[in-house]
């Protein structure tokens, strides 16, 4: 052996080598004939922990929890054809909700492709739009360099997923190892640091406002904990309300006392108010989806709004912004305080005694108020007492789609980013369990709750299995409405009370299903057992499935229907008579 | 501001409007996308255009720096303004992509296309062809006794001008580059 191949190693051990250097812990993957090779390595290690899942998308969901649980990326591990497909819906998710992942796909060997080969599919043509960048490696001597590559963009300015497709051929022949230190750092250096003129301006729009507010989202989570840290610093000392997208939710504590709720389609009376009558909006890290701004020609009309975001795409992409700032949250809001700080920490104090006197009274109508009831139990009941029962422990929230997840960011509170998981960009049914999987994963010690509707969490259901096998004690806590409640509510409100195929019929028993998999099941129906059963969850060292019988027929308020503004906002069942006409309906 | 004013009532606008309220005037730009050549990479950019509803009104691409492995893709669009923004920040994200120059906005620029025309006929319609291809400067590049090809190069503009004269004398064929565009100056 010469000196020059001395480090030559199979791509399959590369692989293996690389995600070592890159500090990952642990991988979620699914083994087939494509990844072999890689599998063998794996068998022949220790430092990697491999998670085997029921379903590839199940994988990339865990992934995304474990990813958001601890700001590092998730790693999956799939093989070619049906299981780089399975891994479709997963990367869509990542992709909308800017997380990182680091996606390795088998593929047939390189003189195949293009054959029609056995579980061929074109994997970078698959996957090109739902991943923020894919390679596919036609030579083992790039391997390395792709995978090191692969990291930096998935976890570089805007996170997103990264898929790496992987010829069994190029796993299997020799070439030289580049270390992650030599990768000549690509030409993919996303600006971090904000324009200070801008932020200059920012400050002193801040300095004059009479009703300002700051609307946050995922991007602060993303910037990771110093940013939180820096915006509720920020917050605190200039007394300016906040509010939050469903994305954005622990950044500022809800025990905050500026603290507004979340806004948006589902969000709270007075976060919405306050952004509709703000005259200046400070987004940080949020991205005027279409949930949160309803009908765009009506939003905020009154506002200077000033965006601050690390994507230049998203300034001006839906709301015309009037002070654009691309940067790293983080950096822009150490600036902002530095700068804002040195001009003599001043604030509209009039102004802003009258707008927190306005906000007063949005709140005093108490806009999550509902009709409880002895008989059944309400959902939102239900995640007041989750909420009581779990308050203080070291708690992490994941959430399926539907009205629970609506009712979950309404109704639980967050204390510090990366504790709440849920789907926002993408909606997607059947994230919540394996997204559960992936934070226990990372946090073995904590108390990892999702809380579930009945229908999407049978779209992952398999992955109790991987709980079990993998000693993840995750609660899963699925208000049972037996109905496709959001769907349903829909239905209701936009669609004359058709009930088209939005209820839950043939459901399992939840109890019995438990125990087929061996875990505990746990049924509750009645209002009065509820904190027994609730504590029960809590206290059984291992995972359970929790079937919390609810009202079928709740719906969620307040609602601003799709394509309204936010001040017409229906806040309860009264309101909702013939509110919504049928031109409303062609919206989703 | 009375903001406990909710009114009620439906409406006719939607957020998925979104390009409504800010419908200008429809301008055409032209782009200048410097990729590395790498595959995958047109059909990247192309994708970005389908995939969120943007125009292609011409599209050219070749690799420029030989060494380097950098494409450069000339991309004529129209959209509104915002839409326009909107294009050059998405291009500006895509991992492959070094630059993206506006060249309709960034100062003065020649645009040149060369086409191929094939225009068959006899007689006075022949000479006719002949005489106008002289007018814009077309070169005969293939010829048989009852047809023509022509070389042009120029604007897109002046490509469809000849092309539309061609086409009463015998148009058959028309085989076009697409633009490939430059600023002025140094
Ligand atoms: C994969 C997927 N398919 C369909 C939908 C549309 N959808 C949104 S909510 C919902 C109903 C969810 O029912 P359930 O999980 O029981 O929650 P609930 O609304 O009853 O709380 C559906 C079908 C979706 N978001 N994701
Ligand atoms: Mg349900």
């Amino acid at each position: 052996m010469t000196q020059a191949n001395a480090s030559a190693m199979t791509g399959a051990k590369m692989i293996v080598k690389a995600l070592k250097d890159q500090g990952v812990e642990v991988v979620f993957g699914y083994p087939g004939g494509a990844v072999l090779p890689i599998y063998d390595e794996l068998f022949l290690q220790n430092d990697i922990r491999h998670v085997l899942v029921r379903h590839e998308q199940g994988a990339v969901h865990m992934a995304e929890g474990y990813a958001r649980s601890t700001g590092k990326p998730g790693v999956v591990l799939v093989t070619s054809g049906p299981g780089a497909t399975n891994a479709v819906t997963g990367l869509t998710d990542a992709l909308l909700d800017s997380i990182p992942l680091v996606v390795l796909s088998g593929q047939v060997p390189t003189f195949m492709i293009g054959t029609d080969g056995f579980q061929e599919a074109d994997t970078v043509g698959i996957t090109r739009p739902c991943t923020k960048m894919n390679w596919l490696v036609k030579d083992t001597a790039k391997l390395a360099e792709t995978i090191h590559t692969a990291f930096h963009v998935a976890t570089s300015g805007r996170p997103g997923p990264v898929l790496v497709d992987i010829p069994k051929d190029v796993q299997f022949a020799q070439a030289e190892y580049v270390a992650r230190e030599k990768i000549k750092t690509s030409h993919y250096q996303p600006r971090v640091k904000g324009d200070i003129e801008a932020i200059t301006r920012l400050v002193e729009l801040i300095e004059k406002a009479e009703r300002p507010v700051f609307y946050t989202g995922g991007g602060v989570i993303n910037s990771g904990t110093a940013a939180s840290q820096l915006l509720r610093e920020l917050v605190d000392a200039t007394g300016f309300p906040i509010t939050s997208t469903l994305m954005g939710l622990g950044a500022y504590p809800a025990s905050g006392k500026n603290w507004l709720g979340m806004l948006g389609m589902h969000g709270l009376y007075e976060a919405n108010l306050a952004m509709h009558g703000c005259d200046l909006m400070i987004n940080i890290g949020a991205r005027f989806d279409d949930r949160i701004t309803g009908r765009v020609a009506d939003f905020s009309p009154h506002s200077v709004k000033a965006h601050i975001d690390i994507d230049p795409s998203s300034i001006n992409k839906v709301i015309r912004v009037d002070l654009p700032i691309v940067g790293d949250v983080g950096h822009v809001l150490e600036d902002m305080l530095r700068i804002w700080k040195s001009r003599g920490r001043k604030v509209n104090k009039e102004g802003l005694a009258k707008w927190w006197a306005q906000i007063t009274e949005w709140k005093a109508v108490n806009c999550l108020d509902y009709k409880n009831s002895e008989k059944t139990i309400k959902p939102q009941y239900a995640l007041q007492r989750l909420e009581a029962l779990t308050k203080g422990m070291d708690r992490y929230i994941t959430t399926e789609v539907g009205q629970h997840q609506m009712w979950a960011a309404q109704f639980l509170g967050f204390e510090a980013p990366n504790r709440w998981m849920t789907s926002g960009g993408l909606g997607t049914m059947g994230y919540g369990l394996p997204a559960s999987i992936g934070v226990q994963m990372a946090h073995p010690e904590a108390l990892v709750i999702n809380v579930a509707g009945e229908a999407s969490w049978l779209m992952n259901m398999q992955e109790m299995g991987t709980a079990m096998q993998f000693r993840a004690p995750v609660k899963q806590f699925i208000l049972n409405n037996e109905r496709l409640g959001m769907v349903r509510q829909w239905q209701e409100l936009l669609h004359g009370e058709r009930y088209s195929h939005s209820w839950s019929e043939s459901l399992p028993d939840f109890v019995k299903l438990a125990e087929a998999f061996g875990c505990k099941g746990i049924k509750c129906s009645d209002p009065q057992d509820l904190d027994d059963a609730i504590m029960e969850m809590i206290r059984y060292d291992g995972p359970v499935i929790f079937d919390c019988m609810v009202e079928k027929h709740e719906n969620c308020f307040p609602m601003i229907p799709s394509g309204k503004p936010h001040n017409e906002m229906l806040l309860g069942e009264a309101e909702t008579q013939g509110v919504i006409k049928a031109g409303g309906a062609v919206l989703v | 501001m009375s903001a406990l004013n909710i009114t009620k009532g439906s409406s006719s606008h939607s957020a998925y409007d979104l390009r409504d309220p800010y419908a200008e005037v429809i301008e055409s730009h032209t782009l200048a996308v410097l990729v590395d050549n790498e595959s995958g990479v047109l059909a990247r950019v192309i994708g970005l255009f389908s995939g969120r509803g943007y125009n292609i009104d011409s599209l050219t691409v070749a690799e420029v720096d030989h060494t380097g492995h950098r494409s450069r893709i000339t991309i004529v669009t129209r959209g509104t303004p915002q839409v326009i923004e909107q294009i050059k920040a998405q291009l500006g994200r895509l991992v492959p992509v070094h630059a993206v120059n506006d060249l309709t906005v960034e100062g003065p620029a020649v645009q040149r296309e060369l086409a191929l025309l094939k225009v068959a006929g006899k007689g006075d319609a022949r000479i006719e062809a002949l005489r106008l291809a002289e007018i814009f400067r077309a070169n005969v590049v293939d010829s048989t006794l009852e047809s023509f090809v022509f070389e042009m190069t120029g604007t897109p503009e002046k490509i469809d001008a000849f092309a539309e004269l061609m086409r009463p004398l015998g148009l058959r064929e028309v085989a076009r580059t697409g633009v490939a565009a430059l600023s002025r100056g140094a």
